[in-house]
């Protein structure tokens, strides 16, 4: 394809350099540093997309970052596949493929287009008033209907290839954009001497002076300063400058996220570069010169492919040496899209006219046109344009006294707009920074700052290079000199400036049936001038509320074109002024950004750490399967010979019922509690008395919220006078860790006790069966282990297997057991001794699941699974762990609350199913009359169930309503297809008069 | 992120390493349960939630892991002042003025 668009020798890309790139298949010739919208605008090539509600034909509006309508999908080979890129920003490179999207089954035949013609079926709020009933149609039928008929770019399906990274950095002056003022400010800051930071979002820096190259600076042109400027910065030591980097936020305290493109733009990515960075600056100053961006004109097919703003006209003219058409109209309400006119003209594009809405335009501008012989028409309107898939003729009309005139027809294939401009203020609004309407510069313009920021150029309202240059060098030396550096303010000589001014419009008067009009205000969610004005019939009085009803703003360019407008339109459609009726909020990010360049290093196996105990590798070498508990890995069972789960478990359960088990402990939580109030704290924190238990005893621990539920539970021992080691659930140490130090520096400050983590310090092993003395007595040394001498729920030093050991006589199964803690580093040892030791008996490794079950058999509770923050210990069976004489303890007196005492409580008891071979559902809803209409009354739920191997049957237990007042009752569970019948039982199945302990 | 100035350790340090704690200045009563219901109720479950100025604990968790006070605006997210666990309330328009 030939670059008939193209100028030779103009602008700023490597005319010496083509690249080649695909466009829907076809293959496309640009120059290095062309973006995809630069170099298919140099080939003729307007028509990029179609729109997200009509499907009507879309093209090119702007030559930045704030491109509504130009989304295309690119690929960079297998897996790295991108939507929405936006072409004004993507650059060209050698074997890039891009796609068109939003079309089927072709760009320029689109199925999806008959929206449009059913347009006015389709008005705002349409998804809100059809698609509300019945409630089942929403999964069927609108649903699938909304997300095939809307939609941008398709989600890529692979895994993302590349990596992210990111890093923090500090500065004294950080400098959002690259035009006249950041550069100014950032060399008021960098000579000062103050660590100074220049981002900038686009490849090269500069901004407007790109698209201005016939001002004069400092007796230098436009480009020939840049380049200086640029060279001292970058031989500053103290100045950093950052390109393709954009600021998508800006957070308390000066901190700005910065997100830097780092290969996107390169054919052929260094090994292993990352592909996006991002970085976390926090600043001591902010200077925010992000310019302005031109606002469009509201008129019917304001959309068409060939209809762009006019300064975005004039920055492929300049910076990329493309025409956009061969014969353009300019319609505008701004001076500066005049200026636009006349670079096109000197050009050789043919500019037919320039229309302003304003009856009246300085005689300099339209001398100046006459003399390039367009036609001057001011006091005029714009009321339509044709064209199919291109622009090919604008209607325009007279306007005099508030009528519009008869109409005629300009033939162009380029339509330039200009609705004045909008002072970039996303980052000052992401600090909630105020702004306040300026009617002269008819503008939001910044008012209280809170944050240490500047606000300099465009930003502020200011129009011209030379006010931008003297604004952004008093900003960066405000910035310098509040960071304690001594900093002067560079004066710019500037000549062939073009300054200019002009005036807010809502929609263009038209005379035509308004009601008809597509005159779109939001391009990329189709949203028009009359859906506005449909909204604020319809009752919506907020401009929040009028955003969302008819989504003006919502897409992912957040309205950076369309807020104005919409806004100018609501108000009047109002009768309101602009600033009573306000203005919606930017939030971040600026640009929308991968979740690659958020998560950055947090990914696959580095999003969370794996925590895993000492005898981790053992249960790996045995082939054990796994399961995450809180952030451990916990061995879940241990398929031997090809076993499933459920065999698996069967054979560790019968293990520990009839000979031995053994079992990895150590992610239990742990504590020392030491010092000379050590007891009385516990009695303080835990439900049970603790003053009276000797040292060498341990004693179930109940521990409550002030609010009287059940927040943890476990083992507590006493090793001496001043001395507990407490263990708590897994997944709850560090809870209890925080809620004990809470209460003992805030509450009880006056107590002498000192709490440590002990949790990774110990490796415990469980060893639990009949046959479990048999194997740890001749491996312990120093401690009788006879029942008499050692008892149920003792706890001593000693040394087992020739390690230093606390060993406890516990059980979680119901079975004679003991758990034996010794240092860490020698965890794996002690499991290897003891699994050795237990050969001859029988000895089987077990997981969390027969762990699980066990303690079901024996009714004990799971503190998350059978309680959920709403059981109290009389709700859990557990009253006989609460100390009667105890005067108080936390949670106590919420134990008499009205709602605690009250009868119906739901109560944790064991279900048995009447079909011994169902196993029910955890979780599944209770009823007591199955025949009852829908909705059913629930009085409960299933919390645990399991296979017993033990019971030869399943068992479960429940949280019931009234439930132990039910016992032997006959309970329903309805689940898909069937009702389920279950008993109400006492929930300790196994051995209930705990014989098995005392031996 | 928030910068937060750790009254222990005397050093304004990134948010991620302290932890929020509620509302300051509600002390457990000596004796619940000589407390009526509406009183318990009270100290259990109702909170100032003021738009503006509040009094609130945070601990350096990830830090010296004491528990402190704060004073924050809920609008702005600004910190006034930090100050020890058991420290009187610190009066802050007295303050403003001190500081004028």
């Amino acid at each position: 394809m030939t670059q008939a668009f193209r100028i030779p020798g103009a602008g700023r890309v490597d005319h010496a350099k083509p690249v080649r790139f695909t466009f829907d298949g076809k293959t496309v010739e640009g120059r290095e540093g062309d973006t995809v919208a630069s170099a298919l605008l140099a080939n003729g090539i307007h028509l990029l997309g179609r729109s997200f509600k009509y499907h009507r034909p879309r093209g090119i509006v702007s030559a930045g970052s704030e491109e509504p309508n130009a989304l295309v999908g690119t690929s960079r080979g297998p897996g790295r596949s991108e939507p929405n890129t936006r072409a004004t920003m993507q650059e060209v490179w050698d074997g890039l493929t891009v796609e068109s999207q939003n079309r089927w089954p072709g760009l320029d035949f689109d199925v999806g287009a008959i929206n449009d013609r059913f347009g006015r079926f389709l008005p705002a709020g349409f998804y809100y008033k059809t698609f509300m009933w019945p409630r089942s149609f929403w999964d069927k039928v609108y649903e699938p209907f909304i997300r095939r008929a809307a939609g941008l770019g398709r989600s890529p399906t692979e895994p993302d290839p590349d990596h992210y990274a990111s890093r923090h950095l500090h500065c004294d002056v950080l400098v959002v954009g690259s035009g006249p003022a950041g550069l100014a400010a950032a060399l008021s800051a960098g000579r000062s001497g103050a660590q100074t930071v220049l981002v900038d979002e686009h490849a090269e820096m500069g901004g407007t002076l790109l698209s201005e190259p016939g001002v004069r600076i400092d007796g230098q042109g436009a480009w020939g300063w840049l380049d200086a400027a640029l060279a001292e910065l970058r031989g500053l030591p103290n100045v950093r400058l950052m390109t393709r980097t954009t600021a998508i936020g800006y957070y308390h305290q000066n901190m700005v996220g910065l997100c830097q493109k780092l290969t996107d733009h390169m054919a052929a990515p260094p090994e292993g570069a990352p592909r996006e960075r991002l970085w976390r600056v926090r600043a001591g100053q902010v200077v925010l010169a992000q310019g302005a961006i031109e606002k469009p004109l509201v008129f019917d097919g304001n959309d068409r492919p060939g209809v762009m703003l006019a300064g975005a006209a004039r920055t492929f003219l300049h910076r990329f040496g493309v025409k956009v058409g061969h014969r353009a109209v300019v319609v505008t309400s701004h001076d500066s899209a005049w200026h636009a006119a006349f670079d096109l003209a000197r050009a050789g594009v043919a500019v037919a006219a320039v229309v302003d809405v304003r009856p009246e335009v300085s005689r300099v501008l339209t001398g100046q046109a006459e003399a390039l012989g367009i036609e001057v028409l001011t006091g005029h309107t714009v009321t339509g344009t044709t064209g199919r898939l291109r622009v090919a003729s604008v209607r325009v009309n007279p306007v005099r006294g508030g009528r519009v005139g008869a109409g005629r027809t300009i033939a162009c294939d380029a339509l330039l707009m200009c609705g004045g401009w909008t002072p970039s203020l996303h980052l000052f609004s992401h600090t909630k920074g105020s702004l306040a309407w300026d009617a002269g510069a008819g503008a939001f313009l910044p008012d209280r700052k809170t944050e240490e920021c500047e606000i300099a150029g465009a930003g502020r309202g200011l129009w011209g290079i030379a006010a931008a240059l003297d604004d952004g060098a008093k900003a960066g030396a405000a910035a310098a000199k509040a960071m304690g550096r001594v900093a002067g303010v560079g004066t710019f000589a500037v000549e062939a400036d073009r300054t200019g001014d002009g005036v807010v419009v809502k929609e263009l008067p038209t005379d035509r049936n308004a009601g008809l009009a597509k005159a779109f205000i939001d391009f990329q969610n189709d949203v028009t001038a009359k859906d506005i004005r449909l909204a604020v019939r319809e009752g919506m009085r907020s401009i929040e509320h009028v955003k969302r009803y008819t989504t003006n703003g919502m897409a992912t360019d957040q309205g950076k074109l369309s807020n104005i407008n919409g806004l100018m339109i609501a108000a009047d459609a109002l009768g309101k002024e602009a600033p009573q009726v306000g203005l919606t909020t930017f939030r971040p990010p600026y640009t929308p950004t991968t979740f690659g360049a958020l998560a950055g290093y947090h990914k696959g196996s580095h999003f969370e750490v794996t925590r895993r105990t000492p005898i981790d590798a053992w249960a790996e070498a045995q082939g054990a399967v796994f399961e995450p508990v809180a952030l451990w890995r916990r061995a879940w069972y241990f398929p031997q010979f090809g076993e499933d789960m459920h065999a698996a478990v069967a054979r560790e359960c019968r293990a520990v019922r009839t000979q031995v088990g053994m079992f990895d402990a150590s992610t239990l939580g742990k504590i020392e509690v030491v010092g000379p109030d050590a007891a009385a704290f516990l009695e303080r924190m835990y439900t049970n008395p603790w003053a009276r238990l000797q040292p060498g005893r341990c004693r179930y621990g109940l521990l409550l919220g002030e609010d009287g539920f059940i927040r943890d539970d476990g083992v507590i021992g006493r090793l001496a006078d001043d001395k507990f080691h407490v263990t708590t659930t897994t997944g709850g140490a560090a809870r209890v860790l925080n809620m004990m130090e809470d209460y003992l520096q805030t509450e009880w400050p006056d107590l002498d006790v000192w709490l440590t983590s002990t949790t990774e310090q110990w490796a415990v092993v469980a060893l639990q069966g009949p046959n479990a003395r048999t194997v740890l007595e001749p491996l312990v040394e120093g401690l009788d282990l006879s029942d008499a001498a050692f008892p149920h729920m003792a706890v001593a030093e000693c040394t087992v297997a020739g390690f230093p050991a606390r060993l406890f006589r516990v059980s979680f199964t119901g079975e004679l057991g003991f758990e034996v803690n010794v240092p860490a580093r020698h965890g794996l040892a002690l499991w290897e001794a003891i699994w050795a030791a237990g050969q001859p008996h029988g000895i089987t490794a077990y997981g969390t699941e027969t762990m699980h079950i066990l303690r079901a058999e024996k009714g004990f509770i799971l503190v998350g699974q059978d309680t959920d923050g709403t059981v109290t210990p009389g709700d859990a069976g557990l009253d006989w762990a609460i100390g009667k004489q105890k005067k108080d303890f936390v949670g106590k007196r919420s134990l008499q609350r009205p709602d605690i005492v009250a009868k119906g409580r739901k109560q944790l008891v064991g279900l048995l199913t009447e079909d011994p071979k169902v196993v029910l559902e955890e979780g599944a809803q209770i009823v007591a009359d199955p025949n009852q209409p829908l909705p059913m009354t629930m009085i409960g739920h299933v919390t645990s169930s399991y296979w017993s191997e033990a019971m030869g049957r399943s068992i479960a237990m429940a949280l019931i309503e009234g439930g132990r007042d039910r016992m032997g009752e006959v309970l329903h569970i309805p689940m898909p297809g069937r009702t389920l019948r279950a008993t109400v039982a006492a929930a300790n199945f196994v051995d209930p008069d705990g014989l098995r302990l005392k031996v | 992120m928030l910068l937060i100035h750790c009254p222990y350790c005397d050093e304004t340090l990134p948010e991620p390493e302290f932890t929020y704690a509620g509302e300051a200045h509600v002390a457990r009563p000596a004796d619940p349960m000589a407390l009526s219901d509406e009183e318990w109720r009270d100290f259990l479950f109702v909170r100032s939630n003021p738009r503006g100025t509040h009094y609130e604990r945070w601990r350096h968790i990830n830090g010296c892991g004491r528990f402190f006070n704060a004073i924050r605006d809920t609008v702005t997210d600004k910190f006034a002042m930090t100050y020890r666990a058991g420290e009187p309330r610190p009066n802050l328009d007295a303050l403003k003025e001190a500081a004028e």
